[in-house]
């Protein structure tokens, strides 16, 4: 067991924990921003710089700080660490650059793109970046390609994280795109444009932090926003599939279907096709209930159904009434009970 | 009985004077008011014949900008139906197809944009939420009234203004000179 502080705040974790994971246990909200980490993937992380932190004290046997800001996703912690993520301005100082120089290609085409409002990169950005540019060169563009009946290419959107490289890889037997290319030229393709057609290839929809990659079937359907998610399950035929996913509902129809997202935003049950794409109505599908939503996302913006009782502001709630809140799902607890 | 406080004022009830009593007198001290009032400036105007100035910060009737070649700035990204607090914007989205680069300025556009009149409280955070410059009040018109509540209901067909520079609004992004120039031999 190795015991680190972060921020201020004392943790006892494993040896051989990253300093992100180990944040991730303290609370989601304290972690830094990931972009290229994925818990599920292996080998994932250490790509986009987005989650670099400042270690001030390398480790109780040598207490040096560390010379340089590390990236805490690929980073394991040692037994008296101490990192500073939000309270140290070097690292917000740098995180600005790392915005701007993810953003350099990046055509902010967000009033046309499927993943605003559910974009990790517009979260960094929005938290972490300027709000002005910098750049006044041309941005890189590709020729249009078109990878199947299922799956959206915009490479122009993508900012290298190679999750999907790694999806491809560990969650199928067959890969048939990768990063073709060196540098500024570098992009994702399927060479000789083969079409994606494995039957758990719409998982790279789910792991793309950007809307590189997304749902064709769901393409400019609905902003994200006006749609609600629900989770639900079915028993599916495929064995790897785990069967439970998110449905994004507009009115009585189902428009989007998505693997289910954890707090951290990463799906650790892949789902298969037919489940993503073929089952999108809703006898196909066991309702659980509403999708836990963030209160700050933007998917949570006007829907005045699900009500975030503070228990902070109402002081004297009696007893029963917090029992009742507990019981029913679309009714949620804020404040204390979280 | 005894004044509860200093304030109290006791009338004394006179006769009436000669002058009170002519009844006359009070008469045409009333009209002579009348007839000032005859010529006094009026309060009012002749509405609809007459309309007064509008504000230059008015929000009235909102209007779905074109850029300089004429073709729609609105991509439906529903930033503005996210933002309007009345809830009175709809909008379904759709792909341009090969074509109509000439009709839409990006690569999704509006196929029905709706706002709802009677919804409507005119915030114009629409119109500060739109991230295309595509959506304007207007300073200088305002919804009509009308008969039927479907009528309240603007379509694209109603909301898109014109493609010639002289018809276009006022608000918003406007044409420079050029522009005009070359947008008009375009259109001939």
């Amino acid at each position: 067991m190795a015991k680190i502080t972060y921020d201020g705040i004392e943790i006892e974790v494993p040896d051989g924990t990253t300093i992100m994971n180990a944040a991730r246990q303290l609370d989601g909200k304290l972690a830094p921003p990931a972009m290229c980490y994925y818990t599920p993937l292996k080998g994932s992380g250490g790509k986009c710089r987005a989650c670099l932190v400042r270690v001030a004290a390398g480790s109780a046997k040598d207490p040096r700080p560390m010379p340089k800001l590390v990236a805490s996703c690929i980073t394991p912690v040692q037994d008296g660490m101490v990192v500073e993520n939000n309270s140290s301005p070097q690292v917000l100082e740098v995180r600005k650059g790392i915005v701007e120089m993810l953003l350099i290609n990046h055509p902010l085409d967000c009033p046309v793109c499927d993943q605003a409002g559910e974009c990790s990169l517009q979260d960094f950005a929005f938290e972490h970046g300027l709000s002005t540019t910098r750049y006044e060169e041309e941005r890189r563009t590709f020729d249009k390609v078109d990878i199947g009946p299922l799956i959206q290419l915009h490479m122009t959107r993508c900012i290298l994280c190679y999750r999907c490289v790694y999806t491809a890889d560990q969650l199928t037997d067959g890969r048939v795109h990768g990063v073709l290319g060196r540098g500024d030229a570098s992009e994702i393709g399927t060479y000789i444009e083969n079409i994606i057609d494995n039957d758990f290839s719409g998982n790279v929809i789910d792991v793309c932090p950007v809307g590189a990659l997304t749902d064709k079937t769901w393409r400019f359907k609905q902003r994200v926003w006006f749609t609600k998610p629900v989770n639900a399950h079915r028993d599916c035929e495929t064995d790897q599939c785990a069967g439970r996913v998110t449905l994004w509902y507009k009115g009585p129809e189902v428009l989007r279907v998505t693997g289910r997202k954890d707090e951290n935003g990463e799906v650790k049950e892949w789902i298969c096709n037919t489940c993503r794409f073929d089952k999108k109505e809703t006898t196909d599908w066991t309702i659980e209930g509403p999708a836990p939503v963030d209160r700050s996302s933007v998917v949570s913006a006007n829907h005045y159904e699900l009500p975030v009782l503070n228990q902070q502001v109402i002081a004297d709630m009696p007893a029963s009434t917090v029992r009742e809140l507990a019981q029913n799902p679309p009714l949620k607890l804020g404040g204390l009970n979280g | 009985m005894q004044a509860l406080s200093t304030r109290a004022k006791v009338l004394e009830k006179k006769p009436m004077t000669l002058a009170e009593r002519a009844y006359l007198p009070a008469i045409f001290q009333g009209l002579s008011i009348t007839m000032r009032h005859f010529f006094m400036k009026k309060a009012t105007i002749r509405y609809p014949e007459e309309t007064r100035p509008f504000s230059p910060v008015f929000r009235g009737l909102h209007v779905l900008k074109r850029d300089e070649q004429g073709r729609e700035r609105c991509t439906a990204c529903g930033l503005c139906a996210v933002a309007c607090p009345a809830e009175a914007i709809t909008m379904v989205a759709g792909e341009r197809k090969k074509g109509e680069q000439n009709l839409y300025r990006e690569e999704k556009y509006a196929i029905s944009y709706e706002i709802n009149m009677l919804r409507c409280i005119f915030c114009g955070l629409c119109e500060e939420a739109c991230p295309k410059a595509a959506i304007y009040l207007q300073a200088d018109k305002i919804a009509p009234p009308r008969y039927e509540r479907d009528e309240f209901i603007y379509g694209k067909d109603r909301l898109v203004e014109a493609v010639a520079p002289e018809t276009r609004s006022k608000r918003g992004i406007q044409l420079t000179p050029e522009q005009a120039a070359k947008l008009k031999t375009q259109l001939a």
